[in-house]
């Protein structure tokens, strides 16, 4: 007796049989004629420029960090959905403290900047006699530094 | 004679989503010419109709260009991984009732599995895989950059996309798609019980397959092709077909979920024969899957790009909290 998941298993055989004959039989009919400017890195005509793995933004590491604190709150969500109608307020009220805790995060990574993909200009804390810190927001580093 | 009635089901769905893939992109291209007053192809065949054939063929004759410094194991796996992903999903909808066939009754969908909904997902999110991978192997910058683009993008959005389907599970109280269609009954489609849930959801399949307004991984004034500048050949054809294939199954899962599935109301009362009935049925799922394609189409060509910044703020600071106010919104109004 084949199961569900057995069937899953035969279309995605299936599937990569579909696909992979499909690169096997281009394999056997498309022409080689490789050279080596053929076969250089494209960068618009340019002899490319340094490595190509580059440095890239920390700013996708802080989006793949939020993204499973809540996909893993998401799935909590899941067997909770089914039960809801049988569960009735207790099940809402639970779930509102739990969602409340996560919004507290977001919240959060809301206010510290972490979800502006365009940051602004950092904040620059400086020491005013008489005063104490200050951090001031419409000071430039650059024209800190020029001055 | 158990395993023959799935593998006619596998292959008959095979072929008719390969031919759906072939001939929408010929409707993509005859639409845009159409948008843009232009004519399109209309060369080959009748009204242009053999079009996709000479496309494919044409893919097949070409060289494919591994460049040197591409990682060629990785290179040649990730289109097989976006097309094979993008296929798989569809294993698990529905597109009819069950229908009565040589004196038994066949159930229209491949694997009728319990968790249903949580396979979707999960397949969607393997997706990501190819195009991060091809990013990656080709040992390019353009390739690299949007590669990391489109895996930041698709779980920004696979977040808003999860917190939407909460507000259809907690009416239909299950996994299984083939129930939530059977809950649809009599018009109570959920797109109307559940609106702002229809709407996140129809957004992020938007940003989850890629498509204009969300196409940043393949920005074209930016970053040259994205993650397949360095594909040519089949395997680009592979990539190219992977992007319809992800369309075909965004676009059966909106329907199944929101749009009633193969329900058509009134269909039961006028006293047609059983036969009659389910082909009505599968040609009405059908067509609500081609006006959500067309929708798909006419979108890309009448709107423009986002930027990147406005793509990550619409999905963490927009469509966030509406799905989590959804859900909210949608208890309160289960419980009253």
């Amino acid at each position: 007796m084949l199961t569900d998941f057995g069937r899953i298993l035969i279309f995605l055989l299936i599937g990569a049989v579909f696909t992979g004959g499909g690169l096997v039989a281009s394999w056997l009919l498309r022409p080689r004629r490789p050279y080596p400017d053929k076969l250089s890195t494209y960068e618009c005509g340019e002899e490319p420029i340094g490595e190509p793995w580059v440095k890239f933004n920390i700013r996708f590491y802080v989006v793949a960090l939020i993204f499973i604190v809540f996909d893993v709150e998401v799935v909590f969500l899941f067997p909770w959905a089914l039960v809801f109608k049988e569960m009735g307020m207790f099940a809402f009220v639970e779930m509102a403290v739990f969602l409340g805790i996560l919004i507290v995060g977001y919240a959060y990574v809301w206010v510290k900047g972490d979800l502006d993909w365009d940051k602004p200009s950092p904040k620059v804390s400086r020491y005013v006699k008489g005063v104490g810190v200050v951090s001031d927001e419409s000071v430039d580093v650059t024209e800190q530094v020029a001055v | 004679m158990d395993i023959i009635e799935p593998l006619v089901k596998i292959v008959f769905i095979f072929l008719i989503t390969l031919t759906t893939v072939a001939y929408l992109v010929l409707v993509e291209r005859r639409v845009s010419a159409f948008i843009q007053n232009r004519i399109g192809p209309n060369r080959v065949g009748p009204a242009g109709l053999l079009q996709p054939v000479a496309d494919i063929v044409k893919l097949f004759l070409k060289e494919d260009i591994v460049p040197k410094a591409a990682n060629k194991f990785v290179h040649s796996l990730a289109p097989l991984i976006s097309l094979v992903v993008a296929m798989t999903t569809f294993a698990v909808i529905p597109f009819g009732n069950s229908i009565h066939l040589f004196g038994r009754d066949i159930k229209l969908m491949i694997a009728d599995v319990n968790v249903g909904i949580l396979y979707i997902l999960a397949l969607s999110s393997l997706g990501v895989y190819g195009i991060t991978l091809s990013g990656w192997s080709s040992n390019n910058k353009y390739s690299l950059l949007g590669g990391l683009r489109s895996s930041a993008q698709m779980i920004s959005y696979e977040l808003s996309m999860g917190l939407s389907i909460i507000g259809v599970l907690m009416i239909a109280g299950t996994l299984r798609l083939d129930k939530i269609v059977e809950s649809q009954a009599q018009g109570m489609w959920y797109f109307w019980r559940t609106p702002i849930s229809f709407i996140t959801f129809v957004i992020a399949s938007f940003a989850e397959t890629n498509r204009l307004p969300f196409d940043l991984p393949e920005a074209e004034p930016e970053l040259v092709g994205g993650y397949h500048t360095e594909y040519s050949g089949m395997k680009f054809g592979l990539f190219f077909l992977a992007e319809y294939a992800n369309m075909i199954t965004a676009s059966a899962i909106i329907v199944t979920l929101y749009l009633g599935g193969w329900q058509l109301p009134f269909v039961g009362h006028i006293g047609l024969p059983d036969l009659a009935v389910s082909l009505l049925q599968i040609a009405a799922f059908g067509v609500k899957v081609g006006l959500v394609l067309l929708f798909f189409i006419v979108i890309r060509w009448t709107i423009p790009r986002f930027r990147y910044d406005q793509l990550m703020n619409i999905g963490w600071k927009v469509m966030l909290p509406l799905a989590l106010a959804n859900i909210l919104i949608t208890g309160v109004a289960l419980l009253w």
